[in-house]
């Protein structure tokens, strides 16, 4: 029993430093250089994809068994298009201001590869529970990576720290831009690189 | 990965799957839609109400006018006697990044009283500052016949965002548009609706200089 509760709490921790997928496997990319111009944005996204990765694990872990190995892709995408639709329909509805603010990268979820990447390696293996707690997992990784590196960009761009100035005028502007996302994503990649293999030591 | 990868499943596995999907998602359309449409439509009043004189009370249905070939979209506004006081006209420069939808609201001497952004895609930390107040407070009480709608870098009088020049281009382009607009409808007839006796809204815009 205790060791059962063990495992399923590494279910959840592993998604934060040993197979956290913006640091250490590099996946989604796009969502992360992109959306991460604030702190906000950076978090927002990243709930918006731990929301989808969390019900898209669920249903696919339930369904896995009755798919045939050839069509499970196209099975995935779509199920996967359903929930991030779903949450486009609920945001649009009810928090008009974030979806306007993520705008194009909503739909871009689909294409996330964390998604589907855990639908394939984990999802379709394991039971829902398990597939739950693997999503919130990975998903709050992703979470935190992405307001981390929203933070970082915002306080050296904009001199503000989630959307509170602290700064008179106008920061690096560079780290606002594209090329800053690059940048501070790479330091920080080094620095998450360093701290975690001082402990594996 | 019980099952086997023959022609039958496969179809019959994908037609499952759609099925239930686009009928969860048609039942969910459907539930949000009414939310997502007093959602847009809140947004919209709010906006008019920003961008018109305090003094403005019931807003008109939205009314279409055509200018130079293109069709703008407009409302009204009266105050609580019933005058026309302000009239607030949609336009959608190009930007950098594609339209700029901004909704210019005029008081009935054509000057105009506050510009309000309802969507842009331009640059994040740069063109799109024009929804912030440091850039667009400067058009509050702008007179076009006074002051010349054209950023500095042009000979005008309009202060551009650092390092935006297009966006701010684009911005003051698309006033002095609004502004063209707003002369446009004046001169129009009113189309007489059922509830309202036509609005009287003053033609003379440049005759009142005060």
């Amino acid at each position: 029993m205790e060791e059962q509760k063990m495992g399923k709490f590494q279910l959840i921790t592993k998604g934060l430093i040993k197979e956290n997928p913006t640091f250490v496997l590099l996946l989604g990319m796009c969502p992360t250089l992109a959306t991460t111009t604030s702190a906000i944005n950076g978090m927002s996204m990243g709930l918006a994809t731990l929301f989808v990765l969390v019900l898209s694990n669920m249903a696919i872990s339930l369904i896995a068994p009755y798919i045939p190995d050839k069509v499970r892709i196209p099975s995935y995408i779509v199920v996967i298009a359903t929930f991030v639709t779903l949450l486009q329909f609920v945001m649009q509805a009810y928090v008009p201001d974030i979806y306007e603010t993520l705008g194009l990268f909503i739909p871009l979820i689909v294409v996330n590869c964390i998604v589907l990447g855990r639908a394939e390696a984990f999802a379709n293996k394991n039971g829902v529970v398990d597939s739950a707690l693997d999503g919130i997992g990975i998903g709050l990784g992703f979470t935190l990576s992405l307001t981390l590196l929203g933070l970082v960009r915002e306080i050296l761009g904009s001199g503000s720290a989630f959307g509170f100035k602290f700064i008179q005028g106008d920061g690096i502007l560079a780290f606002v831009l594209a090329p800053g996302a690059f940048l501070a994503l790479g330091y920080l990649i080094v620095i998450f690189r360093k701290l975690t293999s001082k402990k594996a030591e | 990965m019980a099952v086997q990868s023959s022609f039958k499943n496969m179809t019959i596995c994908l037609f499952a799957i759609c099925i239930v999907c686009s009928s969860l998602l048609a039942g969910v359309y459907a539930l949000t839609k009414e939310p997502i449409d007093a959602a847009a439509r809140a947004k919209n009043e709010a906006a008019i109400k920003e961008v018109l004189p305090e003094s403005a009370v019931t807003i008109e249905e939205e009314r279409t006018v055509d200018f130079e070939g293109a069709s703008y979209a407009y409302n009204l506004a009266y105050d609580a006697q019933g005058n026309t006081v302000g009239c607030a006209v949609n336009v959608a420069p190009v930007g950098f990044g594609g339209p700029i939808a901004i909704k210019v609201g005029f008081d009935m001497n054509g000057v105009i009283c506050n510009t309000k952004v309802l969507s842009q895609a331009e640059t994040p930390g740069l063109g799109a500052k024009c929804v912030e107040p440091a850039f667009s407070d400067q058009f509050k009480g702008w007179d076009p016949a006074q002051k010349d709608l054209a950023v500095k870098k042009d000979g005008g009088d309009v202060d551009a965002i650092t390092a935006s020049t297009i966006t701010s281009r684009a911005y003051a382009d698309g006033l002095l548009l609004a502004t063209k607009v707003f002369q446009a409808i004046g001169q129009t007839p009113m189309p007489l609706t059922e509830e309202c006796d036509a609005p009287v809204i003053p033609s003379e815009v440049e005759e009142s200089n005060n």
